[in-house]
């Protein structure tokens, strides 16, 4: 895609929006239509967007794959580590509330942002590790080979 | 009646967009009328004010789901092989499951029905009590996140083993490992 000059210059402009649109979702997903799936969604878009137009190597150096493949795991750790902390505090698995236990409706926000945080992680990175998963075995294609 | 127009135009897109993609053996088009098909269904769910699901549907349907598809045709063909036998037995079961599918909606509420059981059942409860339980003014994620957490710790993870899944076949893995002992001898 090197010759493509205008994709470039507007995928440059384009990927540090989606990444802080992404933020947006995850965090304010309490207030508005959003949360952890969409906002991972909306995250790996931003990377992806950037290895379809930069190639594949541009973008591992920036996120490489090792990182990305501890992310899968990272996010489901952090939703099922909420679940456990919130048994070590005394209460059921997930049972949030234990987070803030005088004031319950709090704990509840708290543990919220976390397994969202956890699912946004998880997302995220499976969507990047497929990608590369299938950027990383397909063969050049040229613009005419569609 | 500006929603049955709205609803009528789009349901008419989603048909016609369906058969396009039936017709077509181009796969380019194929996948770029798939990505449509699944903003329309995002608008649909728009109408029907699940903004939330209408989000996931854009993102997932419309954006991750076209690339991942371009990538498979990268790896595969670019086009479909015309089909040699007849489309008669496939017509029939088609229209045999969609029979009973729209028998079965027979049976159900009509939309709307505020004495529909999803509607009397935990409904009120989440609606009027979750703000004072959880303190999040989108009912959707308090129920998603919190009165539901246990589906969603399962839906994530689902999704970790699609990707480790994802990631056995196709990683490569196995390929550097061979090229190392290749390596090596």
């Amino acid at each position: 895609m090197e010759h493509h000059l205008i994709l470039r210059v507007v995928t440059k402009l384009l990927v540090g929006t989606i990444i802080l649109f992404a933020f947006y979702v995850q965090f304010h997903g309490d207030f508005s239509p959003g949360g952890g799936f969409q906002a991972g969604v909306i995250m790996a878009v931003a990377f992806i967007l950037y290895g379809l137009v930069f190639g594949l190597d541009a973008v591992q150096q920036v996120f490489p794959p090792w990182i990305v493949h501890k992310l899968v795991a990272l996010g489901v750790l952090v939703y099922a580590g909420t679940g456990i902390w919130n048994m070590v505090l005394g209460y059921e698995f997930l049972h949030y509330g234990s987070l803030n236990p005088h004031h319950m409706s709090h704990g509840q926000h708290t543990g919220i942002i976390w397994v969202e945080a956890g699912v946004g992680i998880t997302v995220t990175g499976v969507m990047i590790a497929i990608f590369y998963a299938f950027a990383g075995r397909a063969p050049r294609l040229g613009d005419d080979d569609w | 009646m500006t929603e049955t127009i709205i609803n009528v135009i789009l349901f008419t897109m989603l048909v016609t967009t369906a058969f396009a993609i039936v017709r077509m053996t181009r796969l380019f088009a194929v996948v770029m009328l798939s990505g449509v098909f699944s903003l329309l269904t995002a608008m649909l769910f728009v109408t029907l004010d699940a903004v939330d699901v209408a989000f996931t549907e854009a993102a997932v349907g419309a954006g991750i789901s076209t690339v991942l598809m371009l990538g498979t045709i990268a790896l595969t063909s670019r086009s479909t092989k015309p089909s040699t036998r007849s489309n008669a037995l496939p017509l029939l079961l088609v229209t045999l499951t969609g029979a009973v599918l729209v028998y079965g909606t027979l049976d159900m509420p009509t939309f709307g029905d505020p004495n529909a059981p999803a509607q009397t059942h935990l409904a009120p409860h989440y609606l009027n009590e979750s703000i004072t339980e959880i303190d999040v003014p989108n009912v959707v994620t308090s129920i998603l996140a919190s009165y539901r957490g246990f589906d969603t710790l399962g839906e994530t993870a689902v999704v970790f083993a699609a990707g480790i899944g994802v990631l056995l076949i196709l990683s490569g893995l196995r390929r550097r490992r061979e090229e190392e002992e290749e390596d090596e001898s």
